[in-house]
C-alpha cells in the first residue's frame, strides 16, 4: 500500500467516525429523552401569544409596490442632490448643457418608469383584480 | 445493574445540570436583575446557564417579575411549549405570592397558581447572587434525580 492510500484511509476513518458520532448521539438521545407530545407543544411559538389562523395565506402586496416605487425615487433624489451642489462649478467650467442634459436624461428615464407604473394602475391604493375588469 | 443505572444517571444528570438553558423571559423589574445575572459579574454562563430565545430549547423558566392575569395565559403557554424535563424558578416576591401588588385586582397571587414551581427566590428584587444561588440549588436537585427511573421513564 502506498503512502497516499494510507493517508486516505485515516481520512476515511475520521469521516466515518464523525458520521457515526452524529447518528450515535441522535439515536442515544432518542432513547434517553422523555417524549410527551401535546397540542400546546406542537403549537407555533409566538412569544407566548396564541397564534390566530394559519401563517400560510395571501396578504395584500400594495405596500410592496408603493415602497418599491418610493425607493426608486428616493435613490433618484440621493443621486440628484450631489449634482446640484457641484452644478455651479460645472457651469463655470462651461459644461452646463452637458451636465444638464445628463441629469435630464436620468430623471427622464425614471419619469418614463413613473408613467408606466401610473398607467398600469400600481399607484392606486384600491385595486381591482384582472378578472374583475 | 444498579451500578450501571446509577452511573448512567449521574452522567446524564451531570450533562443536564451543566447546561441549564433558561428561557429569555422577564415580565417586570426582576428582569433587570436577571440580565445582570447573565452579565460578567455574576456570569451564570460559567455554570452552563445561557439564555435561549425559544422555549423549545430551554430547560428552565425563570419567572422574573409580576405576573398579571393577562400575562398568566402566556406564561402557561410558554411553560407548555418547553420540552421536558423542565424547571421553574419563581424569582422575587411578585412571582412568589404577588408581592407588593398582592392586593391588586390584576395580579396573580403567586406563579405557582398557574405552573408548578421548583424553587422560590425571596427578595424584591433578588440580587443576582440570589439567582445564581438558586441555579446552584437547582443543579444540586438535578444531581439527586433518578433520571432514567423517573424523568425519562416514558422515553
Amino acid at each position: 500500500m502506498s503512502e497516499f492510500e494510507f493517508g486516505f484511509v485515516s481520512v476515511l476513518v475520521f469521516l466515518s467516525l464523525a458520521f457515526l458520532f452524529v447518528f450515535g448521539v441522535l439515536v442515544a438521545g432518542r432513547f434517553v429523552r422523555p417524549r410527551r407530545p401535546s397540542r400546546e407543544k406542537a403549537s407555533v411559538y409566538e412569544c407566548g401569544e396564541r397564534p390566530i389562523g394559519k401563517a400560510w395565506f395571501n396578504f395584500n402586496p400594495r405596500f410592496y409596490i408603493i415602497a418599491l416605487v418610493f425607493l426608486i425615487f428616493d435613490v433618484e433624489i440621493a443621486f440628484t442632490f450631489p449634482v446640484a451642489t457641484v452644478f455651479s462649478a460645472w457651469v463655470k467650467a462651461g459644461k452646463a448643457a452637458l451636465v444638464y442634459s445628463e441629469l435630464a436624461l436620468f430623471v427622464g428615464i425614471l419619469l418614463v418608469g413613473l408613467a408606466y407604473v401610473w398607467r398600469k394602475g400600481d399607484l392606486d391604493w384600491l385595486k381591482k383584480l384582472d378578472h374583475d375588469a | 445493574m444498579e451500578c450501571i443505572f446509577t452511573n448512567t444517571e449521574w452522567f446524564l444528570n451531570w450533562g443536564r445540570k451543566s447546561s441549564i438553558w433558561y428561557l429569555l423571559f422577564a415580565s417586570a423589574c426582576c428582569g433587570i436583575e436577571l440580565m445582570q445575572t447573565g452579565g460578567p459579574r455574576t456570569d451564570v454562563d460559567r455554570f452552563g446557564a445561557v439564555p435561549r430565545a425559544t422555549p423549545r430549547q430551554s430547560d428552565l423558566l425563570i419567572v422574573a417579575g409580576t405576573i398579571t392575569y393577562k400575562m398568566a395565559e402566556r406564561v402557561r403557554l410558554l411553560y407548555e411549549q418547553m420540552a421536558e424535563p423542565r424547571y421553574v424558578i419563581a424569582m422575587g416576591s411578585c412571582a412568589n405570592c404577588g408581592g407588593l401588588f398582592q392586593g391588586s385586582y390584576s395580579v396573580v397571587k403567586g406563579v405557582d397558581k398557574i405552573i408548578p414551581v421548583d424553587l422560590y427566590i425571596p427578595g424584591c428584587a433578588p440580587r443576582p447572587e440570589a439567582l445564581a444561588d438558586a441555579l446552584i440549588k437547582l443543579q444540586e436537585r438535578m444531581m439527586k434525580e433518578k433520571y432514567l427511573r423517573t424523568v425519562g421513564a416514558s422515553a
